[in-house]
């Protein structure tokens, strides 16, 4: 299979840059690992029932018109691929209904949008606890609301709107419990004039804390200390806050610390990330056509630095743009001057809510008995024993003690590391940098490796 | 200008080979820097997969090995960390009677050499040691007390023991040019210079370098071995094994993954560090897997990857005196099988170092076999 434009995730990002690229006559695949287009914030929009895309809310269902415009633009789609590789000649390597092939594209936009943070707290890993966006996904996807009250936990606009959509959805959570620190606001106030320059953000994030109020949801707020109790699973969380200690008995725990770039791809890719203080987290280094350091290798979307849904389509057509520039040498700069005046009023929001939501301290320095890597089980003070035995940094650290190593290829863990190696170090994250990320992404059965149907006559 | 440091002995490489010459050579009192371009351990040293391995070894490399292996038995004695050191039988697999004649054959080579560790296994004695192993594979060689470690694991300890005892590792710290300065060298690195009697060259695929700047080049390739690891497994193998007739290296780890090597290659880059993964290839290496051992087209791949290593053309190292500069000692072009051979080497070379000679039979490994004829170097 070939291709002008491989296209790697289809939520906003990856539909808009497929569609507009399709329009102006490239060959384009797209390749997904869901059954239907969306991504996790447009999840199953082209099937949700009508009551339940009411109660998610006109945000979502503005997907639908990306969907299908999608669908009517032309380009190759694949459901249910899942893409295990990209090599550095842009060969991508997918598997799909238990065969795995490559594609061979001449150029490649990464629009694998974003990943919770990792929680590192005590008792994490308990069954009973997951993150926040999970939790979405199913009320999304299949309509499912938990059995029972769920506690929500940690930092971030998401935790706002699930806890609302939960409510509206019937469920209401048993608490809110936030890790916003006392005084976040105060400092987080000097980006408020920007962010008021964004469409209605602020607007709604008020009008889901008063319909929390309403529904009698408590708040609490400037969390600190928390821990999960538990033994086979979660019962309960505590946590200190307003002065005393608190806990909440539940056996469904939802803990969230924001979202991150999905960086598997471009680090597979080797494209050069950076470090942003206030996203907390690593960023590949675009140009103004979100191109990477990598020739030919676009990232859009949340993977490019967390804008939400409305940038994330925005730039998905601006990578577009560049990969037209790139391959046809068509420059249409008007256009992309148009995206980049909305991604920046869209965006104008960005700063406060970074400054609001930044993820708790607990979590980037995890106390020394945490399990950080899940997989294989690693404690933050097994990684800060390994800083004072000299190792230099996480893929050092990866070797000696095998964290990140597990079947989700450090996803889970990689960012806490880097966090907790550099504290140790006393060293910038930006130079103590990331797993380097192997592949397959995913794990893939030997079997169908042993089938892989490559493109050999261009190797 | 004052130096950066200055030593007895300033190794080149803070692979596993230089991370023990300076272990040795600091154990015998010298002074000793190791200049690294990257960090420890950074390519072959810490990513290859683990084979502690005599089995089926060049004949030149059969004395050396044999007593690198003493070393590994008592690892810990040496470095103060197990290295994930495990004794295990190293086994290749015969999948016909033809290959089965070839081990005989070399079976009898290596008795003839006076070596007892290499032994025939039948049908059935195979089958006892591997259970697991397909029905067509009609007997193997075995050398029962090897086994295999951790390598990054193992290079850190050397380093480590080595800083305990003052060795100075300067890592991200490139060597860009070498000069004989009286009776000194002068090593100048884009961080200053080393001042050093004595030069140990233990660069790896980029051993050349310094060769060729003393006037010796050697012809050494650039590799990318790639191994393959997968998800764990219940027990099934206890032995490293390899197969005769195609590349395969397969050991289950003690936590139940696989780690599958053998020698195909990915995409070596030495002028950028970067190694790539070919999968075109790697499919052979899954399906060799699956066929020697069923039970693995059940397993789920977790990840793959690739070092960069030196290899010689005659796929055996360089390890010795330089035939043209004074007070230089090569260990480099270990063409994929040097881990095992790192503590024992590490060992020569701190007695060349310090006594300038050896007892080992290191002559067949002299980079001199490269120089061209009349006397002068290649190249």
């Amino acid at each position: 299979m070939r291709c002008d434009l491989a296209v790697i995730g289809a939520g906003p990002a990856g539909l808009a840059a497929a569609t507009r690229a399709a329009e102006a006559g490239l060959s384009v695949e797209l390749f997904d690992e869901q059954p239907a287009p969306g991504g996790q914030i447009y999840r199953a929009i082209e099937s949700v029932p009508a009551p339940r895309r009411e109660l998610l809310g006109p945000d979502y269902a503005a997907g639908a018109a990306l969907a299908s415009a999608f669908r009517a633009s032309g380009a190759g789609y694949h459901p249910g691929a899942l893409v295990w590789n990209v090599d550095a000649t842009l060969a991508v390597d997918f598997s799909r209904d238990g065969r795995s092939r490559q594609c061979r594209a001449r150029a490649v936009v990464v629009a694998t949008g974003a990943i919770e943070r990792p929680t590192p707290l005590p008792g994490w890993t308990l069954p009973g606890v997951t993150g926040a966006g999970a939790l979405q996904i199913l009320l999304k996807a299949q309509g499912l609301v938990p059995s029972e009250p769920v506690v929500l936990a940690g930092s971030g606009p998401l935790l706002l709107l699930l806890a609302d959509q939960l409510t509206r959805a019937g469920a209401p959570p048993k608490a809110v419990v936030e890790t916003v620190p006392r005084g976040r606001l105060l400092a987080a106030a000097k980006h408020l004039p920007a962010a008021l320059r964004a469409p209605g953000y602020l607007a709604k994030g008020l009008k889901m804390l008063r319909a929390l109020k309403a529904a009698g949801v408590p708040l609490h707020r400037g969390a600190t200390d928390l821990a999960i109790e538990g033994g086979e699973r979660a019962e309960a969380l505590s946590f200190t806050a307003g002065g005393r200690r608190h806990r909440l008995e539940a056996g469904l725990i939802a803990l969230h610390q924001g979202v991150v770039p999905n960086q598997q791809v471009t680090r597979l890719l080797r494209c050069a990330h950076r470090w942003s203080g206030s996203q907390r987290c690593f960023l590949p280094v675009l140009d103004d056509w979100c191109e990477s350091s990598v020739e030919g290798v676009f990232v859009a979307g949340d993977g490019a630095g967390i804008g939400g849904a409305a940038s994330a389509a925005l730039r998905g057509r601006l990578a577009a743009l560049g990969a037209l520039r790139r391959l046809r040498g068509d420059v249409a700069e008007d256009e992309a001057a148009g995206l980049r005046r909305d991604l920046a009023r869209d965006g104008a929001v960005r700063p406060l809510l970074e400054a609001l939501y930044a993820p708790s301290e607990q979590v980037l320095a995890p106390a020394d008995d945490t399990l950080v890597c899940r997989c294989e089980e690693v404690t933050a003070g097994q990684l800060r024993q390994s800083v004072a035995l000299g190792c230099p940094g996480p893929n050092q650290a990866k070797s000696f003690l095998r964290c990140g190593m597990g079947p989700c290829q450090g996803r889970f863990c990689g960012l806490a590391v880097t966090e907790i190696i550099a504290a140790a170090r006393g060293e910038p994250q930006q130079e103590i940098d990331y797993y380097r990320i192997r592949p397959p992404l995913k794990p893939l059965p030997l079997a169908e490796l042993a089938a892989f149907e490559a493109d050999e006559d261009a190797a | 200008m004052t130096p950066l440091a200055r030593a007895d002995v300033a190794v080149l490489g803070g692979g596993i080979h230089g991370c023990s010459a300076a272990l040795h050579c600091a154990l015998r009192g010298l002074s000793v820097v190791v200049v690294e371009k990257d960090s420890v351990a950074r390519h072959a040293s810490g990513v290859n997969a683990g084979g502690v391995r005599r089995l089926g070894r060049h004949p030149a490399e059969i004395p050396i090995s044999d007593y690198s292996m003493k070393l590994w038995r008592n690892i810990a004695e040496l470095v103060d960390d197990d290295c994930g050191f495990q004794r295990a039988p190293q086994i290749k697999v015969a999948e016909s009677d033809a290959e089965l004649e070839s081990l005989a054959e070399r079976a009898r080579m290596v008795r003839g050499l006076g070596f007892e560790h290499e032994e025939l296994l039948d049908r059935a004695r195979l089958r006892e040691l591997l259970p697991a192993v397909a029905g067509h594979c009609v007997g193997g060689l075995a050398s029962m007390d090897d086994g295999f470690a951790i390598p990054y694991v193992t290079t850190f300890a050397f380093q480590r023991k080595a800083q305990s005892l003052g060795v100075r590792f300067f890592e991200q710290t490139r060597a860009l040019d070498l000069q004989r300065d009286g009776t000194a060298w002068r090593l100048e690195t884009d961080r200053g210079a080393v001042e050093a009697e004595t030069l140990v060259n233990c660069g790896g695929a980029w051993g050349n370098l310094v060769a060729a700047r003393l006037g010796e080049p050697a012809p050494v390739e650039a590799i990318a071995p790639m191994m393959l690891v997968t998800a764990r497994l219940p027990a099934f193998c206890t032995a490293v094994v390899g197969a005769t007739g195609r590349p395969l290296s397969f050991k289950q780890m003690p936590n139940g993954t696989v780690v599958i090597g053998g020698g195909r290659r990915g995409v070596a880059d030495p002028a950028t560090d970067r190694s790539d993964l070919r999968f075109a290839e790697l499919r052979l290496t899954a399906q060799t897997a699956a066929e020697v051992f069923p039970i693995m087209a059940g397993a789920t791949i977790v990840r793959g990857w690739a070092g960069i290593e030196g290899r010689m053309p005659d796929d055996i190292p360089v390890i010795g005196p330089s035939t043209r500069a004074e007070r230089v000692f090569h260990a480099f072009g270990f063409s994929a099988h040097g881990f095992q051979l790192g503590p024992g080497v590490g060992a020569i070379l701190a007695e060349l170092v310090a006594t300038g000679a050896t007892q080992a039979p290191i002559a067949p490994f002299s980079i001199g076999r490269f120089a061209a004829p009349g006397g002068q170097a290649a190249g």
